[in-house]
């Protein structure tokens, strides 16, 4: 059996409104684990389930072999790093540190010791004797990641820990928990909407979905083979085409036929394809091919965008090249980047 | 920066306003006639001793300050839970709930002392300090739930949950977390209660008994009869204990925190 595990979890809010549904999920020892979804998709209630502030109505939350889905939060140990940081606004960096082991009657000189050394590996020494209100919100994020990194948690639960922060902070502190995460080896949950976030630091990732995981892979594989028309939506992938299957080949209803290349799941009849791997067909190429007018177009930066409508519906599709509202261009669907999801 | 003539004149009429009628008041306390007479003809300070000497007074004022003390410490006991517990919990109803707790402040104090009059002293017969107690104790509990509720509205509850995380138990996260993040709503709730209940008059009218009265239903009770400038030199007296209640909490809390 896996550490930590959840077997078929279910959550109603006010009996009527179900957030979880049967959701399951198993988590290797000091693995990095993200849930990934769109708000409203139960990615924090199971944060929250794990943690202990919601008892699930059926299901049950194991831990190293333990039945902990009765335990109470306080008794848990598990560490916890919240969006808003929760930083105790009336004590100092020092105190909210050593808060844990204070509850936790450990002796002063044990409680200086665990206090001065994760504040060292926090970078934090400095600010001890400072109060949550004169630092900045990185640096309350890292205090934050000390008072739950100090108790020596069995779990390390982040929920939406870098959304408060600047885009650029937000690169330096992802980097920093992957880098304590592996260094204390802890166990971790890390709950975010941010894809980019997501994929960077996680060594698993759980694309949930109105209650349910729709796909628990590695990042790479999640990134490559999505399996459902909602992951690979979220995932960036912007274009989708009905297929029908006839032999080797999937035919549009318009008659249009493409040969696929990538693996897929019996079933899988929806094409999908990012806008960055479109190509521009050539003269005279007929497979794979969709011909459509040119939309309207943004620039990227790196590209442009063009909106193309098609026989199969409107693509997004990333060129350098420069094309005229209205003109017909025809687009090249590669089959080794062409993927069929489930809808 | 450019003064504006017309909005100065205005707020030195306003204030003018506000302090005119408490300079008069102060002075006719140092009259020597023995009605209240403005501007005063002769200089006197034996309204003051009257005030000190007079023993309905000081013991309605020891009547009052022991009944404000004591509903207000019943009221936070009773009311920093129920505004903790409605902040807290999203059960349905709470909106009702909440009205019903502040309904005494907007129920006419008259009506209030009338109906406890009724109920505690004519069909329960219980005794008139308790009586007192009683009708202070619902006077004062709005302001508790009230203040100490807006200050829990502000409070970020994830920072309680950080506490049970970290194995506090739900009780102890409440005093070690929660509770020293609302002292200044907590302060102010007692600040209000407190001046509420001591110049409190409806209530006390009705509920006051046979030697026990409160300080303002005495004062009434004196100028109904008596016209000197005693009550001026209690007015004085007044002003200078708030104004110095006032210089305490600056210093020690800031005034802000009564604004809060």
């Amino acid at each position: 059996m896996a550490f930590m595990t959840l077997n078929n979890i279910d959550v109603f809010y006010d009996k009527k409104k179900q957030v979880l549904k049967g959701l399951n999920l198993e988590v290797e020892e000091g693995e990095l684990v993200s849930l990934l979804g769109p708000s409203g998709c139960g990615k924090t209630t199971t944060l929250r389930v794990v943690a202990g502030f919601i008892e699930p109505q059926n299901g049950t939350f194991t831990l190293d072999g333990t039945d902990l889905t009765k335990v109470p939060v306080h008794k848990r140990n598990f560490g916890l790093v919240f969006q808003s940081y929760a930083l105790f606004p009336h004590l100092s960096v020092y105190d909210n540190v050593a808060f844990g082991l204070k509850i936790r009657k450990m002796d002063k000189a044990e409680i200086d010791r665990k206090v001065k050394n994760i504040l060292e590996i926090c970078d934090l020494t400095e600010f001890a004797s400072r109060f949550p209100h004169q630092m900045s919100g990185g640096q309350r994020q890292r205090v934050a990641l000390a008072r739950a990194l100090v108790i020596e948690p069995k779990l390390l639960l982040l929920d939406e820990p870098l959304s408060n922060l600047d885009a650029k902070l937000r690169i330096n502190m992802r980097v920093e928990i992957k880098r304590l995460q592996k260094k204390l080896g802890i166990t971790t949950l890390f709950v975010t909407h941010d894809q980019e976030e997501c994929f960077s630091i996680s060594d698993k990732v759980a694309v949930m979905n109105q209650g349910i995981i729709e796909q628990y892979d590695t990042p790479e594989h999640i990134y490559r083979h999505p399996k459902t028309q909602f992951v690979a939506r979220f995932i960036g992938f912007e274009n989708f085409l009905h297929f029908r299957k006839e032999g080797n080949l999937y035919c549009t209803d318009k008659g249009a036929v493409f040969a696929v290349d990538t693996d897929s799941e019996e079933g899988a009849l929806m094409g999908t394809i990012r806008p960055d791997d479109i190509e521009i067909a050539r003269e005279g190429q007929k497979d794979n091919v969709l011909v459509g007018t040119v939309g309207v177009r943004t620039f990227l930066g790196k590209s442009y965008q063009y909106e193309v409508n098609t026989e199969a519906g409107k693509f997004l599709v990333n060129t350098n090249s420069q094309y005229k509202e209205g003109e017909k261009i025809s687009l090249y669907l590669p089959p080794e980047k062409l993927i069929l999801v489930k809808e | 920066m450019r003064k504006n003539k017309l909005l100065t004149l205005f707020a030195v009429l306003v204030f003018a306003f506000l302090i005119i009628p408490l300079v008069i008041i102060t002075v006719t306390a140092f009259g020597g006639e023995s009605a209240i007479t403005f501007p005063i003809k002769s200089f006197s300070l034996k309204w003051f001793v009257n005030v000190f000497t007079m023993k309905s007074f000081r013991t309605s004022f020891l009547t009052s300050l022991e009944i404000a003390l004591l509903a207000t410490v019943i009221a936070m006991i009773v009311g920093i839970p129920a505004a903790y517990a409605l902040a807290r919990s999203g059960m349905r109803g709470k909106g009702i709930l909440k009205s019903v707790f502040l309904s005494p402040t907007i129920v006419p104090g008259i009506v209030i002392g009338f109906v406890l009059y009724q109920f505690l002293v004519l069909t329960l017969r219980i005794p008139v300090f308790a009586g007192l107690l009683a009708g202070h104790f619902m006077v004062t509990l709005p302001y508790i739930i009230r203040v100490v509720g807006s200050s829990l509205d502000q409070f970020d509850f994830s920072i309680e949950e950080a506490a049970w995380s970290l194995g506090c138990s739900k009780g102890s996260a409440f005093f070690k977390v929660v509770l020293p993040n609302i002292t200044s709503g907590i302060s102010a709730a007692f600040m209000l209660a407190f001046i509420n209940s001591f110049n409190n008059i409806p209530v006390s009218m009705f509920l006051s008994g046979p030697g026990v009265s409160t300080f303002p239903a005495t004062l009434m009770n004196y100028i109904e009869y008596n016209y000197d400038p005693t009550v001026s030199a209690v007015s004085v007296i007044l002003m200078a204990a708030t104004v110095l209640i006032m210089v305490v909490v600056d210093k020690t809390l800031g005034i802000a925190a009564l604004a809060k």
